[in-house]
């Protein structure tokens, strides 16, 4: 579609591919950007089990109840935000088709769908030293112990509002921010990353190199 | 090469394989690594480190850590210098240049020391008592003041090190890594527990790394590298040494500042952080911050030479320096014996040691014969003769009491006299954190009593001085947190030592005088016992008094050393017992952090967000000017070669008012609204009523404040039956959201709505202009455009230049403009599909300059501009927004009050200078009475004033007690010593009718 052609995310200007290395090497943080992920936010009474049903079976993945966890797997889940919201993941491109059928689905059910793909932009964040870069402007306990694989949280990043998303044990997290701060928390990650050596990979180098752990 | 004369050729922790040059003052010395400067002076044989702050005494180096109050130095040059640096706890490196700081033109010769021979001039409360007098003359004395007191200098060139800082959790935080934090450390780490162990010395051990002893059979030293060694092997403990736990806060909330490159060279610091400051949050606190050894209160006891009985010992046995050649040991308690024994061995003669009590241990007093070392019993140093170093002690028997000197006076040569007057525990973490403090007789001195916090304190800390009990206390309390936490079973084997007998210390507070010299108290800022007791005389018998009228403890050093000494003898002036003396509040930093560590990254580029929208990159080809506008940036205008503001904003206007302008309008809020009760909602937070709203509509809204007062507007759409899409201005965005969910959550909590924040999902372009349905109907082919079908006040969905796209028929510039929002990834793609297209109409970019002169012209109000918190609706002449029959909104209570009605209440009007060149200055005030004498009665103020290239004048919008009654007047208008003369308009200015907007 010629309007794909022209989507521009909100760190282009940075021209991170260019910078972007094949092998990362002895970087204890590597990071990317994930562009033009779909991004739904879904409110809904989970003690309403129509709603949760009728949501199940539009997603195929469950709704978590448990604050700040996450279900789904690959490019689909569903991140807690609040006790009767969620952010459902789907891969890129996949958001108009998301609310279509969210909507279809729960069509006399009280809840709202809502695309919010254009609002934020995700960046990978992965490596030995990921968590420490993440630990100087978050004031979330992420050790193991307290986070992990499956996790997320509404938090701050500096002074940027993010969503965490922990995805192994890398460990790798997604951060979804707001698509007008992500240039500011690039530069702050980039900052932050630095004294750990720093790689940036282009989207499909990220993703190899997290099934290539998953598999160790 | 520089002899380091009094360094010993073996011992200590220190690496005599390499050599590291420094300066003080000017002068070349060396040291090695392992060394302070503190220590690598000594070592040269360097005690006279500074003038003191008041009477410009020669000050010596007194301690060996963070309780030093002389040593202050100005470290390293230019954008890297630092003010105030305590030399005994600056690590030595090469290249280190150091200098005394508060002392001109040299240290062996002060300018400012006639103040020590005027001292009767100097009296405490010095200041207070001459310089208020006449209070315009303060400045004056100010100047000089300043000049003469003050210590180090700041750097005035900007700081170009590296900070950091981060946030940490663990499940006990052991603050100092002494025996007894080893201990606890160990205990907790073995039990699976987070810990954090943080010492502020550059290796951790405390005590350890000066003092002999043993534990668990073996040297002391051994068993501490065994325990360093185990607690590096441990993945769940971290040890950071360099590491000041500075402050205590609530929620066992902790403060470290660790000097990652403090101790390197400038050169080989390249892209580290210097400093980093930690943000802990632990489960569990073990404070295990050891005790300060307190000076005795004599005569002449603030000469180079006269230091504490620990360091000393710390200087002989760490860093195999010889403090002196001859020294004199004077104490009242056990603990400088061993200091004596020490210093002996070091090769410091020993002349004496002086016990002021009369009984003496009798085993270590054996030990002293058997060394040699004469112990005076029941005796005292009474004065400290010298000048920029001491030279002779004079040693007097004490009477019974403490307060009378007895028997001959036997006068002592020595360069060193060593001085312990008892300890005291470091009890500032545990005090800031809420604890209560104790006096303790037994120690004379204050320790932990009740706790606020999940901490303890243990060893030194608490007042717990023996290494066996301290290595216990420790064990016990790292298991015990460990516990708490959920690892281990709580117990600890705490690592054996020899258990020693104690013999009480002595307190005597202020050795009697045996003549008229100066007894120092507060070191660093120059108070003497003759102060604190002259000020009890005058009334100042509260110690928060006595602090602020005499400056004792209020130095960098907060009296780590005088406080309790201090207020000791203030006791004794105003004959109350200590602990109903009480003590000063101790308040974070145990020792100063610096800005650059507090701002950690949060510096430059980093310091607050900007946030682009989806155009931005555009805006910058385009050579914009930025305006922030909250956190966004904002192009302000687009200045075409060398325009200034002025004119680009009249060109930008022309081009809207003539042809078509386009402005980047992506940062207004906007929040999708869903469910049954959605247009409750609306109707609740908005004066006017949203029911009859059609799909596909729009309507502009103002919400109130509770009291009625306008907080911010907007205009919101209805997207379908249970679905509405709100705009709010710019700056109030997060502000309306979460004052929408407030009201959901709190008051309405059963309606059935839900909020998402939909701000930068849309990148909003508007176009605005006689020409600007034409543009559009050239890019929009499946809307129907024209007036009828698309009215004004009404949305479309289509597409625009390809572009999925929700089209709004809303204007803020008062011509036909449309809002075309897109996805924020295709909004660069539209705005350049607009202007390519837009071409052939000039299309012109337009910035918030001249979009506030456009809706000015049209008397639209911008909320923060026209409002500042006390202006209703009615006040801007808006009563027509505000919903006579609906029963209930937000602020309508508020506007029913009285005041709100009063006809006199500051109103928008329109203002016309008389002289139509004059652009009026925003905030201008508006007099009742161009001649009358001041306080001019004020009634009012200019809101917003502009030049207009549309009227070809200037105008203003104004607020004016009753104005709306008083069109056609004119009124004085005052600032800057100026006063102007404006005709009183209606506050519209353009298409009165509103036609061009409609059509």
């Amino acid at each position: 579609m010629a309007e794909i052609v022209l989507r521009q995310s909100p760190l282009d200007h940075l021209s991170l591919d260019a910078r972007a290395v094949a092998e990362p090497g002895p970087a204890g943080v590597v990071a990317g950007e994930r562009r033009f992920v779909a991004k739904v936010n879904l409110r809904g009474d989970p003690a309403d089990e129509a709603f949760v049903k009728v949501a199940k079976g539009a997603l195929k993945v469950f709704l978590p109840t448990t604050p700040n966890t996450v279900d789904g797997k690959r490019d689909r889940y569903a991140l807690w935000l609040g006790p009767d919201e969620w952010l459902v993941i789907g891969a890129p491109g996949t958001e108009g088709r998301l609310v279509a059928d969210l909507r279809k689905a729960l069509d006399g059910i009280v809840a709202a769908v809502t695309d919010v793909t254009e609002g934020r932009t995700v960046i990978r964040l992965s490596g030995v030293h990921a968590r420490e870069t993440l630990a100087k402007g978050c004031g979330l306990d992420l050790h193991p112990r307290a986070f992990g694989r499956g996790r997320c949280a509404q938090t701050r990043l500096g002074k940027a509002n993010v969503i965490l998303h922990q995805l192994d044990d890398a460990p790798t997290f997604d951060v979804y921010v707001e698509r007008s701060f992500a240039d500011y928390l690039w530069r702050w990650i980039e900052d932050g990353a630095s004294e750990y050596g720093f790689a940036i990979v282009a989207e499909p180098i990220m993703a190899a190199l997290k099934a290539r752990r998953a598999t160790r | 090469m520089t002899a380091q004369s009094h360094r010993n050729p073996t011992g200590g922790r220190i690496d005599r394989a390499r050599t590291l040059g420094f300066t003080f003052n000017g002068r070349y010395y060396e040291g090695h690594p392992g060394d302070t400067l503190a220590s690598a002076l000594l070592a040269n044989g360097v005690h006279l480190v500074g003038r003191s702050f008041k009477y410009h005494r020669p000050r010596g180096i007194v301690g060996s850590g963070a309780e030093e109050p002389n040593a202050l130095v100005q470290l390293g040059q230019g954008a890297l210098t630092e003010p105030n640096v305590r030399a005994t706890q600056a690590e030595l490196h090469d290249g280190l240049a150091a200098a005394s700081v508060n002392c001109w033109p040299g240290v062996r010769w002060d300018i400012g020391a006639i103040n020590g021979l005027l001292g009767g001039l100097f009296p405490a409360g010095f200041y207070y008592k001459t310089f208020m007098w006449p209070a315009r003359a303060w400045r004056a004395y100010e100047w000089f003041i300043r000049r003469a007191a003050g210590l180090g200098l700041a750097p005035r060139e900007p700081d170009p090190e590296r900070y950091d800082g981060t946030h940490a959790h663990c499940d006990v935080l052991v603050a100092g890594g002494g025996p007894a934090g080893l201990a606890a450390a160990l205990a907790a780490g073995r039990a699976g527990g987070r810990v954090i162990l943080a010492d502020e010395q550059a290796e951790i051990g405390g005590s350890l790394l000066a003092g002999g002893g043993t534990i668990d059979g073996r040297p002391a030293r051994a068993w501490l590298d065994d325990a360093t060694a185990e607690l590096a092997g441990m993945a769940e403990v971290r040890v950071l040494p360099r590491a000041t736990v500075f402050g205590y806060y609530d929620h066992n909330y902790l403060g470290i500042a660790e000097r990652l490159a403090d101790h390197l060279p400038p050169a080989e610091r390249a892209g580290r952080a210097r400093q980093r400051v930690w943000k802990v949050r632990a489960g569990r606190v073990v404070l295990a911050t050891g005790a300060i050894e307190r000076p005795l209160v004599f005569d002449g006891n603030d000469r180079p030479g006269v230091m504490l009985a620990t360091a000393a010992q710390a200087y002989a046995n760490r860093w195999a320096v010889r403090v002196g050649d001859r020294a004199v040991v004077v104490t009242n308690n056990d603990s400088a014996y061993q200091t004596a024994l020490d210093l002996s061995e070091s090769g410091v003669a020993v002349a004496l040691l002086a016990d002021l009590r009369a009984e003496v241990p009798a085993a270590l007093a054996q030990r002293l014969s058997r060394a040699g070392i004469e112990v005076a019993a029941g005796s005292a140093v009474v004065d400290a003769a010298g000048g920029t170093r001491v030279t002779s002690a004079e040693i007097r028997r004490l009477g019974a009491d403490g307060t009378t000197l007895e028997g001959p006076a036997r006068h002592v040569p020595c360069d060193v006299i060593a001085v312990s007057g008892g300890w005291s525990p470091a009890v500032h973490l545990f005090s800031q954190s809420g604890g209560r403090l104790r006096w303790d007789e037994a120690i004379a001195g204050f320790v932990p009593d009740i706790s606020r916090q999940a901490e303890v304190s243990v060893g030194a800390a608490r007042g717990t001085f023996d290494l066996a009990a301290a290595l216990a206390e420790g064990a016990r309390a790292g298991a015990a947190a460990a516990h708490a936490a959920g690892f281990g079973d709580g117990t600890a084997t705490a690592p054996a030592a020899n258990a020693r007998e104690v013999i009480a210390p002595r307190p005597v507070w202020r050795v009697p005088s045996a003549g008229r010299g100066k007894a120092f108290v507060d070191i660093q800022n120059d108070v003497t016992a003759a102060d604190i007791a002259l000020a009890a005389r005058e009334g100042y018998s509260a110690v928060e008094h006595l602090k602020r009228y005499t400056t004792t403890g209020m130095g960098t050093d907060q009296g780590k050393t005088s406080n309790v000494n201090a207020l000791a003898i203030l006791a004794h002036a105003t004959g109350t017992a200590i602990p109903a003396v009480g003590t000063t509040t101790f308040r974070p930093p145990y020792t100063p952090v610096t800005f650059g560590a507090l701002a950690g990254r949060t510096v430059g580029p980093l310091f607050d967000p900007a946030r682009l929208t989806a155009m931005h990159p555009w805006h910058v080809q385009a050579g914009t000017r930025f305006e922030d506008v909250g956190q966004w940036k904002r192009p302000w205008y687009y200045p075409r070669g060398s325009e200034t503001l002025h004119q680009a904003v009249a060109r930008e206007c022309r081009a809207v008012r003539t042809s078509l302008g386009i402005m980047d309008a992506s940062t207004l809020g906007k929040i999708d609204i869903q469910g049954p009760d959605a247009a409750k909602l609306l109707d609740l937070v908005y004066t006017n009523a949203w029911g009859g709203l059609e799909v596909g509509r729009c309507r502009y809204g103002l919400m109130l404040k509770e009291d009625g007062m306008v907080f911010d507007d907007g205009v919101t759409a209805r997207l379908g039956p249970q679905h509405f899409h709100m705009t709010t201005t710019t700056g109030g965005a997060a502000r309306v959201m979460a004052w929408l969910e407030e009201w959901l959550q709190t008051e309405r909590p059963h309606w059935r709505v839900y909020l998402t924040s939909v701000t930068t999902q849309w990148a909003v372009a508007a176009i605005a202009g006689p020409n600007a349905r034409r543009l559009m109907a050239e890019l929009c082919p499946n809307i129907a455009l024209d007036a009828i079908d698309f009215p004004f006040m009404a949305w479309r969905d289509g597409t625009v230049a390809g572009i999925a796209a929700r089209v709004f028929r809303v204007s803020f510039s008062g011509e036909s403009a449309f809002e075309i929002n897109v996805p924020s990834s295709q909004g660069m793609a539209l705005w350049q599909a607009l202007m390519t297209a837009g071409a052939k109409y000039d299309i012109t970019p337009y910035g918030t300059e001249a979009m506030h002169v456009l809706r000015a012209e049209k008397g639209f109000v911008i909320v923060g501009q026209e409002t500042d918190g006390t202006v209703t609706p009615g006040d801007l002449g808006m009563d027509w927004i505000v919903g006579k029959k609906k029963p209930d909104f937000v602020g309508r209570r508020g506007l029913a009050r009285a005041d709100c009605k009063r006809p006199d209440r500051k109103q928008l009007v329109g203002l016309l200078p008389q002289d139509p060149k004059e652009v009026l200055v925003e905030g201008a005030q508006i007099m009742a009475d161009a001649a009358a004498p001041p306080p001019v009665p004020m009634e009012g103020h200019v809101t917003s004033s502009y030049w207009s290239a549309t009227l070809s004048r200037s105008f203003a919008l104004a607020l004016l007690k009753g104005g709306r009654a008083r069109h056609g007047q004119t009124v004085p208008v005052h600032a800057y010593g100026k006063t102007s003369w404006a005709q009183v308009t209606e506050p519209i200015f353009y298409d009165k009718e509103g036609e061009k907007l409609r059509g």
